[in-house]
């Protein structure tokens, strides 16, 4: 019980502990505590930063997903515009083609009819010289009576 | 010392429980089972706590690094809220008053035969295993404290400040002797309350286990039991109050009126 030298001895184990404590125990498990106290605080905000982020990505989205369907409509009726002029210009051509050939064909029918109207009063004029001549026998001269022989052709025509 | 330890029955065997193993006569004598348990103890503390400061990472803790963030933790809130100043000392003093002291009276808590009976098979005579039943270990740690509390009263106010507050506080100047007898009581009162509250909780609660152990085997669980329990709060919340008046002690020491 009575109070003696241990007093002395136990005092300066106390102050060899403190003395421990204070410089190799407290100061690396206060910082560590520190530190992971500021991980997670930093985390914590990049976790913010990082939903707002998100936030303004998706209407960045939005915009330019709307900017893409406009834009995808113009051009869809630009195409159809497109088209329908291609139509038009196709048809216009086409007709045009039709009646360049219809005048063509007409052309060459008319060509054939002048050639089969030609043909036709040679022939008739042989024919008609040849019916003449066996009306009246072998008087008429062909080169006396030409001026009346084309008279009469030409009325074929 | 030598009759009491051949006493016999009861009054003997409490004696000798009770009893720590001594050297030396008079004042430069030494508990050497006092000194040996403390320095023990200390020794668990620091390498528990070394080991995990070594180990120390900002990344996922380890189970004792969990556990001894945990202690700092606790400690440093207490600081906080009762220190409002800057020092580097009272956290560490803190944590190290709060878990010797809690170890010292852990050693309440082993059953009261069994280090005593190795002690004898190993031709100790006496020994006395829980360090906070002797008033040696605990005034040393108050007065420790009692010598910091100086320190730091005349480290902030200046010896001409601490010297103002012992005399012409509470009661104005004209009442200086009557101030002066006021603050040394209470100044004094510190330390001898801090060690005698902490020595009179364990040296009673180790001779309540005491008297239990003399009863008959099939009362003791009965008795024990309930108490170990009991005493497992009283040594944490021994342990505690150490430590928080200590820290108020020292942010009063701090405060410059």
């Amino acid at each position: 019980m009575s109070i003696n030298a241990t007093l002395i001895g136990q005092m300066i184990t106390f102050a060899l502990l403190v003395w421990f404590t204070m410089k190799y125990i407290w100061p690396p498990l206060f910082d560590s505590l520190e530190e992971r106290k500021k991980k997670i605080a930093d985390g914590l905000a990049a976790a913010e930063k990082g939903q707002e982020q998100i936030i303004l990505a998706e209407k960045k989205a939005k915009i330019v997903l709307k900017e893409a369907k406009d834009r995808s409509a113009e051009i869809v009726t630009l195409a159809q515009k497109r088209a329908n002029e291609i139509v038009e210009e196709s048809k216009y051509t086409a007709k045009q083609e039709g009646e360049r050939l219809i005048l063509a064909a007409k052309g060459q029918i008319d060509q054939e009819l002048q050639q089969a109207k030609e043909s036709l009063r040679k022939e008739i004029t042989v024919l008609a010289l040849s019916a003449a001549q066996q009306i009246l026998g072998a008087e008429i001269d062909k080169a006396k009576h030409q001026n009346i022989l084309n008279k009469v052709s030409s009325q074929l025509g | 010392m030598a009759t009491e330890a051949h006493a016999e029955g009861a009054t003997g065997y409490i004696i000798h429980h009770l009893t720590a193993l001594r050297v030396g006569e008079g004042f430069w004598s030494l508990h050497l089972d006092t000194l040996f348990f403390s320095a023990l103890l200390g020794g668990v503390f620091i390498w528990f706590f070394k080991n995990a400061a070594e180990k120390a990472t900002s990344g996922v803790p380890g189970l004792a690094q969990n556990f001894a963030e945990m202690l700092i933790e606790f400690v440093d809130q207490q600081v906080k809220d009762s220190f409002h100043g800057h020092s580097k000392l009272i956290a560490p003093l803190a944590l190290t008053i709060f878990c010797w002291v809690f170890l010292w009276n852990f050693m309440d808590l082993f059953p009261v035969d069994i280090l005593p009976l190795i002690g004898s098979i190993m031709g100790i005579e006496y020994l006395r295993v829980v360090p906070s039943t002797d008033l040696n270990a605990t005034f040393a740690m108050s007065i420790s404290v009692f010598f910091l509390i100086i320190f730091y009263s005349i480290k902030i106010k200046g010896p001409i400040g601490f010297a103002k507050e012992l005399m012409f506080q509470p009661f104005g100047p004209w009442l200086t002797p009557f101030n002066l007898l006021l603050k040394l009581v209470e100044e004094i009162a510190k330390p001898i309350s801090l060690a005698l509250r902490l020595f009179g909780n364990l040296y009673a609660g180790e001779l309540i286990f005491i008297l239990i152990a003399l009863l008959p085997w099939y009362v003791q669980p009965l008795l024990s039991f309930p108490w170990a329990i009991f005493h497992i709060l009283i040594i944490t919340l021994q342990a505690f109050i150490f430590m928080v008046l200590t820290i108020v002690y020292l942010s009063m020491a701090h405060e410059d009126h």
